[in-house]
């Protein structure tokens, strides 16, 4: 199939070893990825915000970037829900009709990562070796928005050596909500401050989402306090191989010097980095 | 208007600071929360139907907010012809304004009530005592509240900021019973027969309603003790203040919503207490029954197609016990008697956005979508919060004046929208950014932001852009 690749810019900018480990997955399963090089963002901040007319010209710039494409793929779920869910609804705010049209058109080809990879391919096992304790947070907008299910479960349960530890209070929101961080950075750090207490309790090494930012949440707190826990988004557990993995036995982690990570995150195997320069 | 309805409040987020502190609030509300989330949830996956009874209650509600003149009328009809008198009540003042004049018409100075949000909303309570008139609370968490002075924090149990040995220090002293023990029996009983010798004695009842239904003249009251049904049928006259969202059409619909608000509020399958009354009855009840149709903002409410959907709640208040804001900060923070995701839709609607208070309420959400899941007439509460978002932004833009138009957030967001639109420029922002980050690195990480942002670092680390960007990996590979 050829998959364009929709990477987010949060993980064009901050995190790109899942745009990475995305095409080594695809590419691994046989799929032709490309990057339609003007892309930038879905417009989720903006919408969040407030900002809905800013956001309509985004979404405009979105539809004219992929109309021909075969199928969309994103390693976020919060994305692809704003582009799902609301999409639509901007575009008949907005009254033009192109819009609607190409909305409606291109739709149904735009997909998230484990949604992709389970029910449009019908895949669970996809060849991946993550010898590592592991806990799954299902992040609010993946559950409640787009409602992925239990895909990225399946996904990970066929893993090779992998150990999957159940979440305690998983459904619960880690208090991210974009601005909600920094607006209400006081109620967001209590919420947070739960979160890890549950991931803790697992004695996870990982905490694996299909969302960056929520990680990104999640990581910043748990670096900061000295955690040894690390955030792998789950596209890197899933292009993780046994190649890969013999190579070291420490996870790869969101927060590490930044001139190694984009070394091929998942060849050059996995840096120990919870807690950076020790 | 009640103190926590009228004045200048402080935001959201600065109230909420203070209640965060308060270790004792927060596990008495993360314990009742979390034992009644649970509960809901046992009687809601019992039901097969629940989907669909959740749909027909969204569809009833939505044909009554399309023809709401048409009903409220022929409520008013069936009222009439019923023995009741219906009043109609513009804004809070006049509302309370007609009730006082009816107990004073009567010579009455004391009153029985049945919680009622309603009636708090409009401040009835201060507005008849200002007259010398007391209106005693006879639910058993709002007697608590009325005796501490204090203010309700959650829809359904107003005193779920107190705890055991607080009620008994606070009956001991207003009951004069120096020997109470903080036996939840014994503080029940206490209050039990302090609250019977007032229903005896009372002459006057007030009440709010649940459901009032516009074919038949019906209004209906469902709660769980029973003393409000003291209040609607003991006294001589009944006073009933109803937000004219709660209509329903016909007598049938109660099939529904009799269904849906016991387990979604108080996670039963059915209330213990339900009180259903037509008019009047002679030799039978209260000889007298007004009804006063409440208007207060809600027809503004109803001018805002987005937002319209506000009004179908039935206040069951599910979404304020899953609610992981509500949670940590009570319902103090949202300076309203509508707390919790439900009051952050509500309040800034009903009040307007000039009201900052009511205006930070929208922001005072992840968007986690956990109260859109278990309300019972399926408002999506994130896509309002949401669309406030975006009415306070308007907002702000066209009122604010000069400060609105240069405030900070407002030029970053145009500033990064701007970027956004063109490849370039997005790149070359991606570019300056790693350069200018170094100032804030440290170990690798960026621990330290000014401004706005400094919420972010002060307790969490944040990712530097990458020294290689996705794209520019891509392009190595081509
Ligand atoms: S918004 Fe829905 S869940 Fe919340 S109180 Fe109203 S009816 Fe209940």
């Amino acid at each position: 199939m050829n998959i364009s690749l929709f990477v987010a810019c949060f993980n064009d900018t901050l995190y790109p070893e899942t745009g990475i480990a995305t095409v080594q997955l695809l590419e691994r399963l046989g799929h032709r990825v490309d990057f339609p090089r003007e892309q930038t963002c879905c417009g989720q901040v903006h919408y969040n915000t407030g900002y809905q007319d800013e956001t309509v010209s985004l979404a405009k710039r979105f539809v004219d970037i992929f109309s021909d494409a075969e199928t969309v793929v994103a390693p976020s779920a919060s994305c692809v829900g704003m582009i799902r869910e609301f999409y639509p609804k901007l575009a008949i705010l907005s009254g033009d009709r192109k819009l609607i049209r190409d909305v409606d058109d291109l739709l149904p080809r735009v997909y998230e990562l484990s949604q992709f990879l389970v029910n449009k391919l019908e895949l669970e096992d996809v060849g991946a070796c993550y010898p590592h304790r592991v806990t799954y947070h299902p992040t609010c907008h993946s559950l409640r928005m787009l409602r992925v299910g239990d895909a990225p479960l399946r996904l990970l349960k066929k893993v090779k050596g992998i150990d999957l530890v159940e979440l305690p209070g998983a459904e619960e929101c880690c208090g991210f909500g974009g601005t909600f961080a920094i607006k209400n950075a006081d109620t967001s750090m209590a919420m947070l401050t739960d979160k890890i207490a549950r991931i803790k309790e697992t004695g996870a090494e990982v905490c694996t989402a299909s969302d960056n930012s929520c990680l990104m949440h999640i990581g910043g707190a748990l670096n900061r306090q000295r955690e040894e826990v690390k955030v792998v988004h789950l596209a890197e557990i899933l292009a993780s191989t046994e190649a890969a993995s013999t190579e070291t036995n420490s996870p790869n982690s969101g927060y590490k010097k930044s001139g190694s990570q984009n070394s091929g995150s998942t060849e050059s195997g996995p840096t120990k980095s919870g807690t950076p320069n020790p | 208007m009640s103190s926590s309805e009228t004045g200048i409040h402080p935001t959201f987020e600065k109230t909420a600071r203070s209640f965060l502190d308060n270790s004792q609030l927060r596990s008495n509300l993360g314990h009742a929360t979390r034992t009644i989330r649970d509960k809901r949830r046992g009687v809601v996956d019992e039901m097969p139907d629940w989907e669909e009874l959740r749909e027909a209650g969204r569809q009833i509600k939505q044909k009554v907010m399309q023809n709401l003149d048409h009903y409220l009328l022929q409520l008013e009809t069936s009222v009439t012809r019923a023995g009741g008198v219906v009043h109609w009540a513009r804004d809070a003042a006049e509302a309370n304004r007609i009730i006082l004049d009816l107990i004073k018409e009567r010579g009455e100075t004391e009153a029985v009530k049945v919680k009622s949000l309603t009636t708090d909303e409009i401040g009835l309570n201060k507005a008849l005592a200002k007259e010398d008139i007391m209106a005693l609370e006879t639910d058993l968490a709002e007697l608590i509240v009325q005796m501490a002075g204090d203010e309700p924090s959650h829809i359904l149990v107003p005193a779920i900021h107190k705890n055991r040995s607080e009620i008994r220090d606070l009956f001991r002293d207003k009951l004069g019973k120096p020997d109470l023990t903080d036996n939840p029996a014994e503080l029940t009983e206490a209050a039990r027969r302090y609250l019977r010798k007032k229903f005896l004695s009372a002459k006057i009842g007030i009440s709010g309603s649940n459901f009032a239904v516009a074919e038949t003249g019906t209004v209906a009251v469902v709660e769980s003790e029973g003393n409000g049904r003291m209040c609607t049928t003991l006294p001589q006259t009944l006073i009933t203040v109803l937000g004219i969202e709660k209509i329903i059409p016909a007598w049938q619909d109660l099939e529904v919503f009799m269904q849906l608000l016991p387990r979604s509020s108080t996670a039963e399958r059915m209330n213990p207490y339900n009180t259903f009354w037509t008019g009047t009855t002679e030799g039978d009840g209260p000889q007298e029954f007004h009804l006063v149709l409440l208007d207060n903002g809600r027809t503004q409410v109803l001018a805002d197609p987005a937002g319209r959907e506000t009004l179908h709640c039935i206040r069951c208040s599910a979404c304020l016990n899953v609610c992981p804001v509500y949670e940590r900060t009570g319902g103090h923070a949202y300076h309203s008697v509508y707390p919790g995701p439900i009051g952050a839709i509500l309040t800034p609607q009903l009040r307007g956005l000039s009201d900052k208070s009511a205006a930070s309420l929208p922001y005072a959400s992840t968007l986690c979508g956990a109260c859109y899941e278990v309300c019972p007439v399926k408002i999506n509460i994130p896509e309002i919060l949401v669309h406030l978002r975006g009415r306070v932004v308007r907002h702000n833009k066209n009122w604010g004046g000069i400060r609105g138009k240069v405030n900070p957030e407002l030029m970053g967001m145009k500033w990064l929208a701007w970027t956004l639109r063109s490849r370039s420029r997005y790149e070359r922002a991606q570019k300056m950014a790693r350069k200018g980050q170094r100032w804030f690195m440290h170990d690798d990480v960026i621990s330290k932001l000014p401004g706005m942002l400094s919420g972010w670092t002060a307790m969490r680390d944040l990712r530097p852009v990458a020294e290689q960007t996705f794209r520019e990996w891509w392009r190595t590979r081509s």
